[in-house]
């Protein structure tokens, strides 16, 4: 295929303070890819997920999104700081789901779900209604559209949360631990609904500690450990022969 | 079978036992400490009844003068438009606050800082006197007297009004800081501006925390309006201080003014209860009692049966 990838790091760094999170992060995602990154707490994963969509600006190195730069533009060999509104736009194509849902509590599921097609996209409330319809049916909820997230279980709200970031139409997706915060038998139900969304060829960046995922899922797997990808490849390949010492580490103890 | 084995498989299939039965603690002080209030409170009342220098009769012959009911419209009207600004005002400038613009978060610092470090008196003092500063204001060869524009009544609602946005822009902040960061986050990573974010979502959940301050904020207000003496605004309190002034009878007069305070503050609490409990909705599973349940609650407790000792289970002959 001739088009670029969908995201490329060059030498990313980030620090909080004093603490360095990530060390200099290089990775490509393809169009259409999967990739899950898996590690240990405070190995900079979830921050990596944030920098992408600028929750969380990048003190060194490049991040492109579908080839353009995240939060600044570049004339010459001088970078700019985006205005807030590019900021806004370019997140609106980038749907994020997160480990705790972060549902509005005070707005219904389907309210949930259209509340950025109108209010960010400034679509008609019938068409957009009409389509938060149709994605909340698609992540098996049809019966849940008038109910508040707190009447729903873990795993529904997770549910109401993906359907959410699909109703922008995103052309990536990050999710950040979505079944980490979820009853064992609930994640499952989750874990469909992502199945669903690759295999349709949504382009996706994975953090997770589910490995069964991660094998049949996913397309790459990321070990990520002290702000440094340690090891990538094919899943199958990266679960059962680790090439690195700190990923069988690793692996020994989740698996 | 072993002993631990047929405990609770026993009761598990059989009958459920009888329901508890007790003769409740006896609250033997309860019943005293009350009785010696209420001898207290009847004391107090009788004290102020039999008063051999107060007049009662002037008590009730101005509690319903027209006067008085003018001075109470006044109140409520300077109350309410008072409230309306420090409100809208408050929301703005603890937006501003928290806003990433150090213009605007330091504009918004000072303007608390300088109003909630002055007297109310002295602001509605202060713009009732605007014309000692500012004699004109217009453009060009368009200018009014600034004492024409600015009445008392203005005067007594912009003093009342500006200081109040310093404290409600406080209160506010602080029903902002309570929404979980989480909300802002995912609000922003759906392509949400800080405004819209504000408006849409965190303003919305933040009021369960802003409203009952705001009641208190209200009643407080309500009083403090009387401080528009100052400007000769004719409400409540200034009615019955002139008229106190006029017949001599100031103590009955204040009397009456506070007999409508307490009145309208009444009123104002019991509707914040109601406020209050309807934005509690959806927050917690089951809504605390009103104070009428309670009460009733109270008076029937002591003598309520027991739920009925039927066994939830039918017995069956089986089990007999």
């Amino acid at each position: 295929m001739a088009a670029g990838p969908m995201v490329k790091a060059e030498a990313v760094y980030k620090s909080f303070g004093r603490l360095e999170v990530l060390r200099g992060i290089d990775l490509e995602v393809a169009p259409r890819e999967v990739m899950c990154v898996i590690g240990p707490s405070g190995s900079g994963k979830s921050t990596f997920l944030r920098c992408i969509n600028h929750l969380e600006k990048i003190d060194a190195g490049r991040l492109y999104v579908d080839g353009e730069l995240v939060g600044y533009t570049q004339r010459g060999d001088r970078l700019y700081e985006l205005p807030d509104r590019e900021v806004c736009r370019k997140r609106s194509e980038i749907g994020m789901v997160f480990q705790r849902f972060n549902l509005f509590p005070h707005m219904t599921a389907l309210e949930n779900v259209i509340e950025a097609p109108l209010h960010v996209k400034g679509e008609g409330r019938s068409a957009a209604a009409e389509r938060g319809r149709k994605l909340l049916e698609r992540v098996g909820l049809a019966e849940k559209m008038d109910a508040y997230p707190n009447q729903l279980s873990g795993g529904q709200q997770q549910r109401v949360a993906i359907a959410r970031a699909l109703a922008m139409q995103p052309k990536l997706m990050l999710f950040d631990e979505p079944t980490s915060a979820l009853d064992p038998e609930l994640v499952g139900e989750v874990l469909d609904v992502m199945r669903g969304l690759a295999a349709d060829g949504m382009t996706m960046i994975v953090v997770t500690h589910e490995m069964g995922f991660a094998r049949e899922a996913g397309d790459t797997l990321v070990f990520m450990d002290g702000g440094v990808i340690v090891e990538a490849g094919k899943p199958r390949d990266v679960l059962a022969n680790p090439s690195h010492e700190r990923t069988r580490l690793f692996l020994s103890k989740v698996l | 079978m072993t002993e631990i084995a047929s405990g609770p498989s026993s009761s598990q299939g059989g009958r459920r036992p009888e329901a508890i039965k007790a003769v409740p603690v006896r609250h033997r002080w309860r019943w005293v400490s009350a009785a010696l209030v209420l001898l207290f409170a009847f004391g107090a009342i009788y004290t102020v009844a039999t008063a051999p220098l107060l007049r009662w009769q002037t008590f009730s012959e101005y509690l319903f003068q027209g006067l008085i009911f003018d001075g109470i419209r006044l109140t409520l009207v300077l109350t309410v438009a008072a409230m309306v600004i420090g409100i809208v005002l408050g929301i703005v400038l603890a937006v501003m606050r928290l806003s990433p613009n150090p213009v605007m978060s330091a504009l918004a610092w000072f303007y608390i800082w300088f109003f909630r470090g002055t007297p109310v008196l002295v602001q509605i003092f202060f713009w009732f006197n605007l014309a000692i500063i500012l004699p004109y204001v217009g453009v060009g060869g368009f200018r009014v007297s600034t004492n024409l524009l600015i009445t008392a009544v203005m005067a007594a609602i912009f003093g009342l009004g500006f200081n109040e946005a310093a404290y409600m822009a406080e209160i506010v902040r602080a029903g902002i800081i309570s929404v979980e960061h989480g909300q802002t986050e995912a609000a922003q990573a759906l392509g949400m501006t800080r405004l819209q974010v504000m408006r849409r979502i965190v303003l919305p959940q933040a009021m369960r925390v802003i409203i009952p301050p705001t009641g208190n904020e209200t009643i407080s207000m309500l009083k403090t309006t009387s401080l528009a003496f100052v400007a000769s605004v004719p409400e409540l309190f200034t009615r019955a201080d002139q008229i106190g002034n006029f017949n001599f009878r100031y103590v009955e007069l204040l009397f009456v003014a506070s007999f409508w305070y307490l009145l309208m503050t009444s009123v104002l609490t019991v509707g914040q209860y109601y406020l209050e409990r309807y934005f509690a909705r959806g927050a917690a599973r089951e809504l605390p009692p009103t104070p009428f349940q309670r009460f009733r609650r109270l008076l029937f407790t002591y003598r309520m049966p027991l739920p009925a000792a039927e066994p939830a289970v039918p017995v069956t002959s089986e089990h007999r």
